[in-house]
């Protein structure tokens, strides 16, 4: 039975990964999860220098998922080169590190800084919706998003995949304008905004009032959305949005992604991501699926 | 390799309006478990996702029980409310640092709980070898007082005292004040601006002070970076000044944190 599964040119064990944010970068989860039977770990999102993030309350439960507005605090680039890729290269995994920042040239430095680390691949974050500056900026119009893919693709040492924001009229127009930039990948969905009311404070759930929504409730419109990217473009398509088990997973490979990543899911249940691995495997034995290649985009 | 459990519910029952006392089931976490740590509790309504971090309020090593006292505050707390003995419940722990007991050993110890901060320091309490002044805040009902009154020394401030209740009337820090209690140490958990005033107390008489902290997790080990405070050094996993809770708390020296 074959579970590879190749985007960009790096091979991956499975087709099941971390959705940044959500995983740190393996390090809390490591103690709950081999991170060996992981297609791939993405880190929480990286930038030139330390950020503080959002005010708290930083997330909200809704029904069948959360919203969140955690402003990815990080440690900035060097921090994380010194200490969080030293502990991931000790896992049979491969490592993708989700870049964010404020401006084209924060982009960049990252990018830059990341060019002699041994990483595998890079997800650049151009669709969080709880930063004022950068973030979704660059990922609701397409000539931004094409403008920022040419000058990461300029400067980047492995395959860039550009993370997608639903929060578009047409997400597909913005595939294509990563496409046209010179993307290797993709990878949808970054989080819907929301909102919830506190009745009882008479205010915002949420200290930044709009929050990412993520979890079960939003797989459906993921799975729609990858479908639609799927039919526009030629490049691999990793998907996520919702994804808590093997079921979820295969509804994404089957619309056309290439690969999955288990986001929201990792918080109520740690083994989500290795579940999903083992769910997989078993669907195939069952089904008698020898190349997981066989399910890839068969709907489309 | 950790992971989630399914414990039994041994008993459950409603101790005052909306707070309930329920013991589980669960050897691995009453052998490890510490005073001042905490539990995730998952739901069994899947709608609702996130696990509800409840402190432990008493650790019973030989039976393998822990008992949780929780107020219901939402559907989560009130689905909770509802196991019966013989029920099953999804949990995760022991989680969080829990209170530095070596700290107060043999000291004279001022252990301070408002509303349904109060749990934690029972066992916290029971386990404590030291000179123990137990002074509990509640808003009007109270609870656990007779558990308490076996740890130690008991004081009671009550906000809206009934009639005949023996009590400060006004908050823990009235109560202190009116008992005239001097203590070397203390141990805290409650509300915030209760906190608040405790960490100004502890400064004022310049005595080290540890404060339990609540905030809104979802993963509760550290991974989300939800539940963050301001803390006055540079945190270890971000390097700004947000400390996890559910990670590098929730049990904070007074000094280290902004309230």
């Amino acid at each position: 039975m074959n579970t590879k599964v190749n985007i960009a040119g790096v091979e991956l064990k499975n087709p099941v990964m971390t959705a940044s944010g959500t995983f740190g970068s393996g390090a809390e989860y490591s103690e709950f999860v081999d991170l060996n039977r992981l297609g791939a770990v993405v880190t929480k999102g990286v930038a030139n220098v330390p950020w503080p993030g959002n005010p708290t309350p930083r997330i909200a439960e809704v029904y069948g998922g959360m919203l969140n507005a955690i402003g990815l605090q990080n440690p900035g680039i060097d921090v994380f080169c010194e200490r969080d890729i030293p502990f991931l290269k000790q896992f049979d995994t491969k490592i993708i590190v989700n870049v964010c920042g404020k401006t084209t040239e924060d982009y960049c430095e990252v990018v830059e800084r990341l060019a002699d680390q041994d990483v595998d691949l890079l997800e650049i974050n151009i669709s969080c919706p709880n930063v004022k500056e950068g973030g979704i900026a660059f990922g609701q119009d397409p000539k931004a998003v094409e403008a920022i893919t040419a000058e990461l693709k300029k400067r980047a040492k492995q395959p860039v995949i550009m993370k997608l924001s639903p929060n578009v009229t047409d997400i597909a127009e913005m595939a294509r304008a990563a496409e046209a930039g010179g993307a290797d990948a993709l990878s949808l969905i970054n989080t819907l905004t929301g909102m919830k009311i506190d009745i009882n404070r008479r205010t915002f759930a949420i200290a930044n009032k709009t929050g990412g929504m993520s979890g079960p409730a939003v797989k459906p419109i993921a799975v729609r959305m990858v479908y639609q990217v799927a039919n526009a473009v030629k490049l691999p398509i990793i998907g996520m949005g919702g994804i808590s088990c093997a079921e979820d997973a295969l509804e994404f490979i089957m619309a056309g992604a290439t690969a999955v990543s288990i986001g929201t899911a990792n918080f109520y249940n740690p083994c989500a991501t290795i579940e999903t691995v083992e769910g997989i495997e078993s669907y195939m034995k069952k089904n008698k699926i020898e190349d997981i290649q066989e399910l890839i985009g068969v709907v489309l | 390799m950790k992971r989630k459990e399914i414990a039994t519910v041994v008993s459950q029952e409603q101790i005052a309006s909306d707070v309930y006392s329920m013991w589980i089931q669960t050897e691995q976490i009453a052998e490890e478990a510490k005073p001042g740590q905490f539990i995730s509790l998952y739901c069994a309504d899947k709608s609702r996702l996130l696990p509800r971090p409840i402190s432990l309020c008493e650790i019973d090593r030989g039976k393998g029980r822990v008992r949780l006292v929780y107020r219901v505050v939402g559907k989560g707390t009130d689905e909770f409310s509802r196991l019966r003995a013989g029920d099953t419940v999804e949990i995760l722990g022991p989680l969080g640092n829990g209170f530095p007991l070596e700290e107060a050993r043999g000291k004279r110890v001022l252990l301070m709980g408002g509303g349904i901060g109060i749990p934690p320091m029972l066992e916290t309490a029971k386990q404590l070898d030291a000179e123990k002044m137990i002074v509990s805040g509640y808003r009007d009902e109270l609870f656990l007082t007779e558990d308490f009154a076996e740890a130690g020394e008991l004081y009671l401030a009550v906000e809206h005292p009934g009639e005949g209740v023996i009590c400060t009337e006004g908050n823990v820090l009235d109560a202190v004040r009116e008992n005239e209690l001097e203590a070397d140490v203390i141990f805290a958990c409650g509300p915030t601006p209760m906190l608040r005033a405790i960490k100004s107390y502890a400064l004022e008489k310049e005595i080290p002070c540890w404060i339990s902290m609540e905030e809104k997790m979802a993963c509760g080990i550290g991974a989300c970076l939800a539940c963050v405070c301001q803390s006055k050094e540079i945190d270890g996993h971000s390097h700004v000044h947000n400390k996890r809770i559910c990670k590098d708390g929730p049990v904070f020296l007074s000094t280290e944190v902004e309230l």
